[in-house]
C-alpha cells in the first residue's frame, strides 16, 4: 500500500509526518535539528530515502544535512557556498550598491534523475549545484553575472533565490525566481540565463513593466506540461503558456491576489491552488478566515475551500514553500502555517484536517509519495 | 591538551558532551585551536568562523580566564592557563531570545 511522507521545515527544527494512503492516521517524528531554522528539506525523486535539509541559525550559519534512510538519521555534508570570482554588488533597499554576501540556503532542489545532484537557491541570490551528494558546491554564476545583477534589490525577506523548477522534458532547462529580481530561465544547463518577466506589472518599482525588479513569490508547474507555469507574485496570480516568455494575470475572482504559496494538482494540470493573504502589509487571511482557493480552469475562476479550516479569528500566514501535493488518487494537498499547523486534504482540497497544530512556525512543506 | 567549551548547539552537532580536549601544536592561538577543532570535528567548519573570510561569526564570542578575547588577533597567543589546560577556551553564543 502506498504511503506519504510529509517533510516539514520550521523555525525551530524539522518534522516528518507519515501516513498510509488513507491519510487519516499520522505518525509525527521530530524535531530534527531542534532549535535551528530549517528553511527547506526535500527528497530525491530518484531515491526517495535520500533527503536533504537546509539548516541554519544567525549564530552558527548554514549547514546542509543529508539522510540516506528517509530521515531516520542525518549526516552534515558540505556547507561552503563561495561565490564564483569577485562577487561585486547588488542594490540595497535604498538603491545604493551592497556587496554580495552569502546568508542562507532557502531552497534545495534535488535532480529528477541523479540522487547525488542537487541545486541550492541561496540568499544573497545565487544558484549553486552539487554533483557529489552535497559534499561540495559550485555556483552557476552565469545567473548572478547576468547583466542585470547589479540592479537586483532584496525583497522584505532578503535577496533570496527561493524557487527552482527543473524541466522534466529537458535537462538543460531550469526556471528560478528571486525576490525581488523576478523569474529567469536557462536553456543550457545554467550557463546563460534570460529574464522571463514580460507581462508582469509591479507598481512598487519605477517602471512597472521593467525587465527585472518584480517580487515573484513562487512558481509552480505540472510535470506533464513544463511549458505552463503558474506564479504567485507579490500581488497578482499569473500564468504563462510559453515557458515564461509572456505572462497574463489569472487572479480573476480571488478576494485578494496577494499571497505566497501556489501549487498544481498532481493529476489535473489545470487545477491550481493558492492561499490568498490580505495584503503586503497584513500577512494574514482576509476576514480571519483561512481559505485555500482552487481553480479548475488554470486560473481566472476560483472557488474557496474552507471545510475543516478555521473560519474565524485566524491570522496566520502560509509561506511560499509551505504547500505541496502528493500523487495519490485522490490528490492530497498539504500546507503549513506560521501558527504551526500543518493541514492535509485527502480529497484534492474539498476538506481539510490538521495533522499537527502546535509546531513552530512552518517555513516549508514537501511531500513524498512512496510505494 | 587544550580544553574547549562549545555552545550547546555545536556540542549536539559534533556529538560531544561537555568540554572537548584537543592536541594543539604551539603556538597556541585562536587560529590554531580552531583549526585543530575543525580538523577533529569537520562538521563544525563554517559554524564558528566563516569558511570564506575566516572571520569569527558575529554572534559568537571567545572568552578565557574571565577575559573577552573576541577582538584579539587570531594569531595572538592564548593565555598560559589555556595552554596548560587550567582554564578552557570558551566559545559562547550571544544571548538572544526567540
Amino acid at each position: 500500500m502506498s504511503k506519504v511522507r510529509v517533510l516539514v521545515g520550521t523555525r525551530k527544527g524539522a518534522f516528518i509526518l507519515s501516513s498510509d494512503a488513507k491519510r487519516k492516521d499520522w505518525e509525527v517524528n521530530g524535531p530534527f535539528f531542534g532549535g535551528w531554522e530549517i528553511y527547506h528539506l526535500k527528497g530525491s525523486p530518484a531515491d526517495p530515502n535520500r533527503l536533504y535539509a537546509s539548516q541554519s541559525t544567525g549564530w552558527f550559519g548554514q549547514l546542509i544535512q543529508r539522510s540516506e534512510d528517509g530521515g531516520k538519521t542525518w549526516e552534515p555534508v558540505g556547507n561552503q557556498f563561495a561565490y564564483d570570482g569577485v562577487p561585486g554588488t547588488h542594490q540595497w533597499y535604498d538603491g545604493t550598491p551592497h556587496p554580495w554576501e552569502f546568508k542562507r540556503v532557502w531552497h534545495l532542489e534535488p535532480s529528477l534523475t541523479d540522487p547525488d545532484t542537487i541545486y541550492a537557491g541561496v540568499e544573497d541570490a545565487a544558484l549553486f549545484r552539487s554533483t557529489d551528494g552535497a559534499r561540495s558546491w559550485q555556483e552557476l554564476s552565469g545567473l548572478r553575472s547576468h547583466g542585470s545583477g547589479p540592479r537586483w534589490q532584496p525583497g522584505a525577506g532578503g535577496l533570496c533565490l527561493h524557487t527552482i523548477l527543473l524541466d522534466p522534458s529537458d535537462p538543460a532547462r531550469i526556471f528560478i525566481a528571486i525576490s525581488a529580481a523576478g523569474a529567469f530561465r536557462t536553456d543550457d544547463g545554467g550557463k546563460t540565463w534570460t529574464p522571463i518577466n514580460r507581462g508582469l506589472r509591479s507598481q512598487y518599482i519605477p517602471d512597472p513593466t521593467a525587465e527585472i525588479g518584480h517580487c515573484v513569490h513562487h512558481i509552480a508547474m505540472h510535470r506533464s506540461r513544463p511549458g505552463v507555469l503558474f506564479m504567485q507574485k507579490h500581488w497578482d496570480v499569473m500564468r504563462s503558456d510559453d515557458a515564461g516568455e509572456s505572462w497574463r494575470e489569472v487572479s480573476g475572482n480571488l478576494p485578494t491576489d496577494f499571497g505566497f504559496a501556489i501549487d498544481v494538482h498532481a493529476h489535473e494540470p489545470e487545477t491550481i491552488y493558492v492561499v490568498p493573504i490580505k495584503s503586503d502589509s497584513e500577512h494574514y487571511p482576509p476576514d480571519g478566515k483561512l481559505r485555500v482557493f482552487r481553480s479548475r480552469t488554470g486560473g481566472d475562476e476560483w472557488e474557496p475551500l474552507s471545510k475543516g479550516l478555521p473560519q474565524s479569528d485566524c491570522y496566520v500566514n502560509v509561506l511560499r514553500d509551505a504547500m505541496a501535493v502528493d500523487s495519490l488518487d485522490a490528490c492530497g494537498v498539504y500546507f503549513g502555517t506560521t501558527g504551526g499547523q500543518v493541514y492535509a486534504s485527502a480529497d484534492a482540497g474539498d476538506s481539510w484536517t490538521p495533522v499537527v497544530r502546535d509546531l513552530p512556525a512552518v517555513l516549508s512543506v514537501e511531500v513524498q509519495t512512496l510505494p | 591538551m587544550i580544553r574547549v567549551l562549545l555552545p550547546p548547539h555545536l556540542r549536539t552537532l559534533a556529538r560531544v558532551n561537555g568540554e572537548v580536549s584537543l592536541e594543539v601544536q604551539a603556538p597556541v592561538t585562536q587560529r590554531s585551536v580552531l583549526e585543530a577543532l575543525e580538523l577533529r570535528y569537520p562538521m563544525l567548519r563554517g559554524t564558528i568562523r566563516d569558511q570564506v573570510t575566516q572571520q569569527r561569526r558575529p554572534f559568537l564570542r571567545f572568552f578565557a580566564c574571565e577575559e573577552d578575547l573576541s577582538h584579539e588577533s587570531p594569531d595572538s597567543l592564548l593565555p598560559e592557563q589555556v595552554v596548560t589546560a587550567a582554564e578552557p577556551f570558551v566559545i559562547l553564543g550571544a544571548i538572544a531570545g526567540g
